[in-house]
């Protein structure tokens, strides 16, 4: 066969593809850069280490200073003094665990809903006591273990690798398949003698060279920056994000199977995507979602890829085990389903 | 149907074309031979896209018989749009793609055609072969869209309004390139309201006006039957028979 120094169109479909997406700095913005970004600033907000000093407020007025130079002496509270008209803006935006009024006996205002506020009366109340003259009956020896892998951040960067898989899987072929439509390029492209099946694989074979960077980038940085444990394989990583990235792909393809206008699948990509955020596990675990809404939150691509790759990473199991196995059923099932459905309605004008 | 079957390179029966209550294609019938340069004259929603997009295989009518290079596009696809070049109106080819990119990637899809350097000097776009398509002025972009149609060296040419739009070294260029592939033994079937385009390219015409062929000649026997030159100056045009059968301007609507 002479292609006249083309190679076979699926190469060359591919070829393009990426071509396009390694030439639109902001693909290479979002896929590369934002999730470290992320991470860093993860990593700032919620510190690894457990023995910041618990922030309480002393309110003003008659005592207060004396009780502040007690709690002071103490290395695990950072007491500060709280005008009355200002408790409660305080205690809203976390900037004090526990608001103490100064009197015999003192009076802790907090919210007991709110886990900081429990510990920080534990500590508050223990300091307090034992400075007044309280005799401990004995004290505990106390063996300080720090586990990697068990700091939220850890627990997270899993989490944003999943949305980003899931993320450029589906805006990235969507979103050029609709492009190429309204440019009257999918209807110039089927004009020719381009087989179809070869136009909506290569927009899955550009996507998933481009899944190579893209998980790396935050495995090495959450690896060698954070810290973060790898206790799983590399190959039980990859292969969970090639399934991930090739199973939300079919649901790239079946929002963009019909959509013209770059506003409808924007608003379809969105109303898919971001409640997987939130109720995937992304940021919190899934696990706070009532039984009832389990069966629901388990079933959504986002939760098994996530999923998978926390069990991996963190806990070190392998393809075969049972949690993992699942999850790639659950991506297998979400890949074809979809993919089909795109293929049937999928409109080339 | 008078012509020899070998003869004919495209042909049409009867063609018709419904779009919610608008007929676009009404009762269309053609024949081109092998070797023409055939033009479909009218004004904006004649049926002049429809018409030349049912030959392409992109509509079907909704009755009618359409036979190209002798097959029916039910059955024959693949082998016809392998030997079929098509220019559409309005397409945008992928702006972040070179030149050359962008007829290699063309050029892949067929089994047999020229080289892709072959295809750059055709076109006359050697100097812009890696420039991305964004960088290309509008004729080039056209000339662009004509290459990845002669990709596969075809037998057949389908343009849609070629020349729209451009400045007229441009259309004049891409005229040149049209009379080459002529000169090559190629058939070309395109479409336009510019009547010096249909006069310099076409060996004939068919002037198209509500889904209907309503005169179909060689632009010289179309224009002799206006008689005597009406204005002085103004030797008869096209436009001028557009304008003597309907009452109407060419590019009124």
């Amino acid at each position: 066969m002479n292609r006249g120094g083309a190679l076979h169109p699926l190469v060359e479909l591919t070829l393009a593809r990426l071509r396009e997406i390694f030439r639109e700095p902001e693909a290479l913005f979002w896929a590369f850069i934002f999730p470290i970004l992320m991470s860093v600033a993860m990593a700032v907000a919620f510190p690894s280490s457990g023995s910041a000093p618990v922030p309480v407020g002393i309110r003003q007025g008659a005592g207060a200073d004396a009780l502040q130079a007690t709690l002071a002496a103490s290395k695990a509270l950072a007491p500060r003094l709280v005008a009355a008209a200002d408790e409660g803006r305080a205690l809203r935006d976390g900037e004090v665990d526990l608001v103490i009024v100064p009197g015999a006996p003192p009076t802790y205002r907090f919210d007991p809903a709110r886990a900081e506020s429990r510990a920080a009366r534990l500590v508050l109340d223990d300091t307090l006591k034992r400075a007044a003259g309280r005799p401990d009956p004995w004290t505990a020896l106390e063996e300080y273990v720090s586990v990697p892998g068990s700091r939220y951040v850890d627990w997270l960067i899993p989490g944003l690798m999943g949305m980003g898989i899931i993320g450029t899987s589906v805006w990235g072929i969507a979103f050029s398949i609709v492009q190429a439509r309204m440019r009257k390029l999918l209807k110039r492209m089927v004009a020719s003698p381009m087989r179809r099946s070869h136009y909506l694989l290569a927009q899955v074979l550009a996507r998933l060279l481009f899944l190579l960077p893209e998980v790396a980038v935050p495995l090495i940085f959450g690896r060698y920056v954070i810290g973060m444990p790898l206790r799983g394989s590399l190959a039980a990583v990859a292969i969970v994000s090639l399934v991930g990235a090739l199973s939300c792909g079919g649901l790239g393809l079946l929002i963009a199977s019909r959509t013209k206008t770059f506003e409808a699948v924007s608003g379809m990509v969105n109303l898919i995507l971001l409640p997987m955020w939130i109720g995937s596990g992304v940021f919190f675990s899934a696990s706070r979602f009532p039984a009832v809404l389990q069966p629901l939150v388990q079933a959504l691509p986002l939760t098994a890829i996530v999923d998978a790759l926390r069990a991996i990473i963190l806990e070190g199991a392998s393809l075969a085990s049972p949690q993992v196995a699942t999850e790639l059923g659950i991506l297998a099932a979400w890949g074809i389903l979809p993919f089909v459905i795109a293929l049937r309605i999928f409109r080339w004008r | 149907m008078t012509e020899r079957a070998a003869d004919v390179a495209f042909q049409c029966i009867g063609l018709q074309k419904r779009y919610a209550d608008v007929v676009a294609v009404d009762g269309l019938s053609l024949s081109v031979r092998r070797g023409e340069c055939f033009g479909l004259l009218g004004p904006n929603g004649a049926g002049k896209t429809t018409t030349i997009e049912i030959f392409e295989g992109l509509l079907e009518p909704d009755a009618g018989e359409v036979e190209v290079l002798g097959l029916h596009w039910d059955g024959h696809e693949h082998e016809l749009r392998q030997r079929l070049g098509i220019q559409l109106q309005e397409t945008q080819l992928a702006d972040k793609l070179t030149v050359e990119e962008t007829l290699r990637l063309f050029r892949s899809f067929y089994r047999q055609g020229r080289d892709v350097a072959e295809l750059l000097q055709l076109v006359e776009l050697e100097s812009k072969r890696s420039s991305w398509v964004s960088k290309l002025s509008g004729g080039q972009k056209q000339r662009l869209s004509v290459a990845c149609a002669l990709a596969g060296s075809p037998d057949l040419l389908f343009l849609d309004e070629p020349t729209t739009g451009l400045d007229p070294q441009s259309r004049r260029q891409l005229w040149g390139i049209l009379e080459r592939f002529r000169t090559d033994g190629g058939t070309i079937l395109l479409t336009t309201h510019y009547m010096d385009e249909a006069e310099v390219l076409c060996d004939r015409v068919a002037i198209v006006d509500k889904g209907k062929v309503i005169a179909l000649d060689t632009p010289k026997a179309l224009i002799a039957t206006l008689g005597e030159p009406r204005v002085i100056t103004h030797h008869g045009t096209l436009e001028d028979v557009f304008m003597a059968r309907t009452g109407r301007l060419l590019r009124e609507e």
